[in-house]
């Protein structure tokens, strides 16, 4: 039973990991960028939305509003003031760079203004917990929560990408951005599109994430962040489906590893793993074998 | 004098001015000290500064002439600095000589760091770009990991290993616990001094230029530039790149041995070698250009020494150090930004440049 | 025995027959030209021909040889250097390092005796340098020594290129489209040159070429290829002449 149970909260932990490898592996996939803020995004997100509760007394419901909507503008204003004029530079380094200097950025503003210590975050899932076989697996309502908002945001965000105009100028531009200008695709508005929907799941993540691991520091995002980067990696960045699989992957490996080999050495087994799939498959689980031509 | 001077090899001259800057630098250092107008905050910055600067030169052989991105060289320098530390700690009554241990020492982290760096090399380079990034990062990770749990104690009967805790090594009462795990090496003997970093920053220097000005930087440039007509053209692309990643490794495991040994506690935390050092790193090499050794040099000093210039701010200071890397950013790479400059400053004869002329990016 | 023996060279991707049994001698010395329409799997033949693909079928042999499956780095090394259609220089190396660069493989010293500048360092590279000014002359670059390969005119990148394989000593020399993207006079001026490296170096030339007043002006023998097979192959006036050969330039009419 207790296996069962770390299964289902490594699910549910690699459900925040997708969603945070969303924002990824669209911004990698069509800005073709190494997005180093938007672990940061998450962390900014979750402070939104215990100020709005715990400070300002809102309802949780109107505080992750306000959180989704702030990370979606912050994220845009990110992209158009920092990323975009870097767009063509002569190295992509630069704008990598440009994102680290962003992440700093973002993590000593939150410092100045909440300060160093941690704070609680508030309860706002308020979930009952689910009892199953005579309450030997006791599953919590925060784990199921954040599962299903992850089918529905995975969903979602597929029926967009296929269906929606919008979605297909997404995909057009990460195929090639010089033809799909040709087509008369609004280019950087569709980047900007990506950086918005990328930051406004941020968001939702900072709160799901926060609501299981409820300390807040300016530096929560920070490590999350990259482990849902590897887990973009681990599934082909540039891959909706497999920043999912790569996220649950992820998630329930650190778990497992966490309980049945040893608690300290959860990140080396976690990059040990993406190590591993990487040599077996260069590009990730869902990744596309690219050959330069000759 | 002056003409023979103008008959050097551009090359030959740059590089001159570049060990000139360090030399100077050095003693005007030297005489401020000597005059006591060094505030402690500052001598005790000096050596980190040495061990930074030898990691920017040092990961620009990966990042500038060999064209990858790692994002894992603290991972190096940590090698570098337990391997040496642990050799300090264990050889301090052995060999009393500091000269001669430190001497060993460094033989030890580089050869350490750099082994590491070919065993990592062998499978990571078949990677391209953000994949061989993350996956550098990834090794810097476990690295760092794997040495929070190593617990390595010596008695009379030997060596005792564990990655537990202490009290698993089953040492005899007067057992010394060298390695304890998280809390790290302690008593590692003193020995750096700011005087050992330069010449470290030095000899780093001569193999980085010598290398990069030779057959094989030649090589592995070309390898930079294209992989595919270098291939063509009969050059072993794996041999080359393993060769540049593992001296890179190599010369950062240099610098984990001055940084392990300025230290009298060294633990292996998020800070001093987890990614965000490796990243730090990086944004000395790209901020000072890539492939420019004596813009890694600057940068790394000038943003080493930023945010303690800039102590008076407190709470600003991180948040204008930001600012200040994002709009150095900007300015430097941003298309328009760089159009803006020519625009107006080429007016500025001294900014200038002539048409045709090299880049700069051999430049070194 | 020819210098260049290839049979029944075949290479597939997903199933489609990119080249298909294709077969060329060369003799040593000669100026061969590979002609064909566009997509007709000449550049594939060269990737074949220097160990970029692997064939599925069939024997490529240099000089009595099996080269067959070898890599582009042993495939050099035994004697067969090429352009590449869409130029691939070292860009941010001098003119002069792009050619030193090919000479990697001829005048050897180690990295050590390179990092502490040995004898046998100073004497190579001196060397390196006469061997790469004195190739650079036979394409009148040698005055752009200095010069960033990336900051030259196209016309004379294309060259630089000629000179960089030239330099890897090769027996066969592949060039691909040498002259696309030039104009009339670039083009005459090229054709002198190629003539010039075949006599000078004593080289043998495959040339891919589309300009056909290039191919017909300085090209001893032709193989024409369609759909990734053999349409016609021998003399050049011959080929040129070949009804077969203008249906599949010119179309049916």
């Amino acid at each position: 039973m207790s296996f069962l149970s770390y299964l289902i909260n490594g699910i549910s932990l690699g459900s925040v990991y997708a969603i945070i490898a969303l924002g990824y592996t669209m911004v990698y996939g069509i800005a073709k960028m190494l997005n180093f803020a938007h672990g940061d995004i998450i962390m900014i997100g979750a402070y939104i939305v215990f100020t709005c509760v715990s400070t300002a007394g809102m309802h949780p419901a109107l505080a992750v509003l306000l959180a989704v909507i702030g990370c979606t503008v912050l994220g845009v204003l990110i992209e158009r003031v920092a990323y975009r004029p870097l767009r063509s530079a002569a190295s992509p380094l630069a704008v990598l760079i440009t994102a680290i200097g962003m992440s700093y950025l973002l993590q000593n503003l939150a410092l100045l203004i909440f300060g160093a210590n941690t704070k609680n975050f508030p309860e706002i899932i308020t979930l009952p917990s689910l009892s199953l076989a005579d309450g030997q697996l006791n599953i919590t309502g925060t784990s199921l929560l954040t599962i299903g908002v992850c089918v529905v945001i995975m969903a979602a965000l597929m029926i967009f990408i296929r269906k929606t105009k919008a979605g297909q100028a997404m995909l057009a531009v990460s195929e090639d951005k010089g033809a799909a200008q040709l087509m008369g695709i609004n280019v950087n508005g569709t980047i900007a599109l990506t950086f918005a929907i990328g930051s406004a799941l941020a968001a939702i993540a900072g709160v799901l994430l926060c609501s299981a691991y409820p300390s807040l520091t300016p530096y929560t995002g920070s490590m999350p962040g990259i482990r849902a980067f590897v887990a973009a990696v681990f599934g082909g960045i540039g891959s909706v489906p497999g920043a999912l699989i790569g996220g649950i992957l992820l998630g329930v490996i650190e778990i497992l590893g966490r309980a049945y080999i040893s608690s300290q050495l959860a990140d080396a087994i976690v990059f040990g793993v993406l190590i591993v799939v990487l040599l077996v498959k260069p590009t990730g689980i869902l990744g596309k074998n690219i050959q330069e031509k000759v | 004098m002056l003409s023979k001077w103008k008959a050097l090899k551009k090359t030959t001259r740059s590089n001159a001015i570049t060990y000139a800057i360090v030399i100077v630098a050095y003693l005007i250092i030297q005489l401020l000290s000597g005059l006591g107008l060094l505030s402690s905050l500052f001598t005790g910055l000096l050596v980190p500064l040495c061990t930074y600067v030898i990691l920017a030169v040092s990961l620009n052989l990966v990042v500038g002439f060999l064209g990858e991105l790692s994002l894992g060289h603290a991972g190096f320098m940590c090698v570098g600095a337990f391997a040496s530390a642990f050799f300090s700690r264990c050889m301090e009554q052995a060999i009393p000589a500091s000269g001669v241990r430190f001497l060993i020492a460094l033989i030890i982290g580089a050869v350490c760091a750099g082994i590491f760096g070919i065993l990592i090399g062998i499978p990571v380079l078949r990677l391209k770009g953000d994949y061989l990034a993350i996956v550098t990062l990834a090794f810097g990770e476990i690295i760092k990991n794997v040495i929070n749990v190593l617990f390595i104690g010596r008695d009379e009967n030997g060596f005792h290993f564990s990655t537990k805790d202490a009290l698993s090594l089953n040492m005899s009462a007067d057992g010394d616990v060298i390695i304890n795990g998280p809390q790290g090496i302690t008593g590692t003997p003193k020995d750096s001094t700011f005087t050992v970093g330069i010449i470290l920053i030095l000899i780093t220097l001569f193999l980085v230029t010598n290398l990069i000005h030779s057959r094989s930087g030649r090589a592995i440039m070309a390898i930079r530039d294209n992989r595919i007509a270098a291939e063509s053209i009969g050059i072993n692309i794996t041999k080359y790149k393993l060769m540049a990643f593992a001296i890179s490794a190599a010369l950062a495991g240099v610098a984990g041995v001055l940084y392990a040994h300025n230290l009298s506690t060294l633990t292996a935390t998020p800070k001093n070698f987890g990614y965000n050092m490796s990243i730090m790193i990086l944004v000395f090499v790209v901020l000072g250009g890539i492939g420019s050794i004596r813009g890694s040099i600057i940068a790394a000093v000038v943003l080493t020494l930023l945010p303690e210039m800039l102590r008076g701010l407190s709470d600003y200071r991180m948040l204008i150090y930001a600012i200040v890397l994002i709009l150095m950013m900007l300015f430097n790479w941003a298309p328009k930004a760089i159009e803006w400059r020519e625009k107006y400053l080429s007016r500025l004869p001294f900014l200038a440049r002539k048409k045709g002329e090299s880049t700069g990016k051999e430049e070194v | 025995m020819a210098l260049l023996d290839v049979t029944n060279l075949s290479i597939s991707f997903g199933g489609l027959r990119a080249v298909d049994a294709f077969e060329i001698h060369i003799e040593k010395g000669q100026l061969y030209g590979l002609i064909g329409p566009n997509g007709a799997g000449k550049t594939t033949v060269f990737n074949l021909l220097t160990g970029v693909y692997r064939p599925d079928e069939g024997i490529i042999r240099l000089d009595g040889t099996d080269i067959t499956g070898k890599t582009p780095i042993e495939i050099n090394r035994s004697g067969i250097a090429r352009t590449f259609q869409n130029i691939r220089l070292f860009k941010e190396l001098s003119v002069l390092d792009n050619v030193k660069a090919g000479l990697h493989n001829h005048y050897r010293y180690s990295t050590l005796e390179g990092i502490f500048r040995l004898p046998k360092f100073r004497r190579m590279e001196r060397e390196m340098d006469e061997r790469a000014v004195e190739i650079l002359k036979v394409f009148d670059l040698d005055k752009e020594a200095a010069v960033t390969a990336s900051n030259l005119p196209y016309g004379k990148q294309r060259k630089l290129e000629i000179a960089r394989a030239i330099a890897t000593q090769p027996k066969l020399l592949l060039l691909d489209e040498p002259a696309a993207g030039m104009n009339p006079n670039e083009t005459g001026e090229l054709m002198e040159t190629i003539r010039f490296v075949r006599s000078h170096f004593d080289m043998t030339i495959l040339l891919i070429e589309h300009d056909m007043k290039l191919v017909s002006g300085i090209c001893e023998k032709l193989t024409v290829l369609n759909f990734g097979q053999v349409l016609a192959q021998g003399d050049t006036s011959d080929v040129l002449n070949n009804p077969e050969v203008i249906t599949a330039y010119l179309g049916d009419e």
